[in-house]
């Protein structure tokens, strides 16, 4: 990993988007340090996948200033880019026709030179990342074949494998069974304490972002409406601006950061 | 090496076609004439400047379709999508028939080796593949179906605009056309055509070998391919031009030769699976063995006459695509 001077990995200014007359993300700013967990939260069509979108030039235009590493994101080429920032999307039911070790492998391409065939060495790598994962039992089966929790650990391991500093998820534990949502937490924490990458990861399940990420932001109707330590968003009044809805808050018996409990359902007494 | 094996094996099965295919036909040629030539000349004569010319040609046409056939498919991640559904043959059939009606000959182009119903297939081809292009750009989200049904309707404007011309044509011109949009080799009588297909069907080959990697990703969706560092928006436009490039100058030849795009990429990657390293040559052999093979019997079922090719393709085809895909239906698919 290369230091770059302030220790930010991805600096967004007063960026705007809009699809069509429709404006998706208003003035967005935040920045996000090196090898820092951070979550973004937010109501649905808040603009959170566009922003994750528009961070790896999945989708490009909009206006304002993100820089990645010091550089101006225009100053990238996809390439380079990927060697920066792996992108997980939401899952969808993909029925690539490619087995789980020939998908993992084309995470290598930003390294790859045409009619090249991969190396030992990216071999190597792969095979590695899917003992990491808990993926390589099943490194020969066809990615349609795969339930659920294992493709998205597959899709999490193709990232990794493409060796970036920033990792971006779009809601990496949805639709998924606690078993499943466990190992994946367990997995996205790994590679940040230990293999030192800097995550950034839309969800929807905030208590585990709280318990989970060094920082948390939320947009609402496209524009950043708080940015900062997880204890502070944990407030009924806070979160209610976000999501215009009530909320419960308990202690967490194992940290000093409050938890939200479902609240009880408001039946009408005959 | 399993899929090592089986490219060597397509190998195989494509030298062999083309090696036996010359020697027969409605005047089937005995293997001693090469050595016991000079007593039979006029055998001799149309092996090499008859049979070789048109196996040839083949194989380069059945190559080029089904390349350009898998582009489309990986392309639009839909396995209908093939030149003829997406209104690249007929946008190719149009540029040669405008050709053939306005009689234009442009001469000078022979010194190049090209004629100018080629250009104008070529034209034509690159000028649907614009369409195409230019309405997945118009509009983000442009679904895949809805693509395919903006090709066909394509592909039916250009085929009403061919049938117009047809009517204001003359006889000769309009029997020309027609025979030219029934697509076939039997037109193929020398090397000439085939030197003047050669540099199109090598030229889009090679940009397709190029981005076999690119390939595999785009599979895998435009967003996930961007992502790992694929430059989707220059990647898709190299590929379109290959692929125009290889419909237009076969188009411009041969006509319209059905089936070949559609199938033989799906065939290939049930045997081979959907590698692109792998896909393509395979793909590439597989096409082009295939026509030659068809193009045979089409001239030999019914000596003398010929049947068209496209008759034979789909005949021989549909039933063995049919068996592969219920044979391995298992795990792996098409899509």
């Amino acid at each position: 990993m290369q230091a770059s001077a302030d220790k930010t990995a991805i600096k967004v200014r007063d960026f705007s988007f809009r699809i069509g007359a429709k404006e998706i993300l208003r003035n967005v700013s935040f920045r996000v340090e090196q090898g820092q967990y951070l979550a973004i939260v937010g109501p649905n069509g808040a603009g959170k996948t566009t922003l994750l979108k528009c961070l790896d030039r999945i989708l490009t235009g909009g206006t304002g200033r993100i820089e990645v590493f010091g550089r101006p994101l225009k100053g990238y080429r996809q390439r380079q880019l990927a060697r920066r920032i792996s992108y997980v999307p939401q899952a969808e039911g993909h029925l690539w026709p490619y087995t789980v070790e020939q998908f993992v492998l084309m995470g290598r391409y930003p390294y790859l030179s045409p009619f090249s065939t991969v190396g030992k060495e990216d071999r190597r790598l792969v095979r590695r990342t899917l003992e990491q994962t808990g993926t390589a039992a099943f490194a020969d089966r066809m990615l349609r074949t795969l339930s659920g929790g294992e493709r998205q650990k597959v899709l999490i391991a193709a990232a990794l494998v493409q060796g970036a500093d920033v990792l971006l998820l779009d809601e990496p534990t949805t639709f998924l069974d606690y078993h499943h949502q466990t190992e994946i937490r367990k997995l996205l924490c790994d590679a940040n304490t230990r293999s030192g990458v800097t995550v950034v990861t839309v969800t929807h399940d905030l208590n585990h972002a709280v318990l989970e990420s060094d920082r948390i932001v939320a947009l609402r109707e496209g524009r950043v409406v708080f940015d900062g330590r997880p204890g502070e968003i944990m407030n009924p009044e806070v979160l209610g601006e976000i999501y215009d809805t009530p909320f419960v808050l308990v202690d967490h018996p194992q940290s000093d950061v409050p938890v939200i409990v479902p609240s009880l359902p408001s039946r009408e007494t005959p | 090496m399993k899929r090592g094996a089986v490219l060597l094996v397509l190998l195989l099965f494509a030298l062999l076609v083309l090696a036996v295919a010359p020697f027969l036909g409605s005047e089937n040629i005995p293997l001693r004439t090469l050595w016991e030539g000079s007593n039979d000349e006029a055998k001799l004569n149309i092996l090499w400047n008859i049979r070789i010319p048109r196996v040839a040609m083949a194989f380069l046409a059945g190559a080029a379709l089904a390349v350009s056939g898998m582009v489309f498919q990986a392309v639009f991640r839909n396995p209908l999508a093939t030149p003829f559904t997406l209104g690249v043959s007929s946008g190719a059939s149009l540029g040669a028939a405008i050709c053939i009606h306005r009689q234009w000959t442009w001469a000078y182009l022979a010194y190049v080796g090209l004629s100018a119903t080629s250009v104008c297939a070529l034209g034509g081809a690159m000028l649907a593949i614009l369409l195409v292009y230019g309405l997945t750009r118009a509009r983000r989200g442009f679904s895949t179906a809805t693509m395919l049904l903006a090709g066909v309707a394509v592909s039916f404007f250009f085929s009403s605009l061919i049938l117009f011309l047809q009517y204001i044509s003359d006889f000769t011109k309009t029997y020309r056309i027609l025979r030219w949009s029934m697509g076939g080799l039997e037109q193929v009588v020398d090397f000439g055509d085939v030197y003047s297909v050669l540099p199109f069907a090598a030229g889009g080959c090679v940009i397709v070998l190029y981005l076999t990697h690119e390939l595999n990703l785009m599979t895998t969706g435009e967003e996930l391919a961007t992502s790992r560092g694929v430059e989707v928006a220059r990647v898709k436009k190299g590929l379109f031009f290959a692929a125009s490039l290889m419909v237009g100058g076969v188009v411009a030849i041969c006509g319209p030769i059905g089936f070949v795009g559609l199938m033989a990429p799906h065939i290939c990657r049930l045997l081979i699976g959907a590698d692109h390293r792998y896909l393509t040559p395979a793909t590439l052999l597989f096409g082009g063995a295939f026509l030659v093979l068809c193009d045979t019997l089409a001239r030999t079922l019914m000596a003398p006459t010929e049947l068209p090719v496209g008759i034979v393709t789909a005949l021989l085809g549909g039933p063995f695509f049919l068996w592969l895909l219920l044979a391995r239906v298992s795990d792996e698919g098409i899509g």
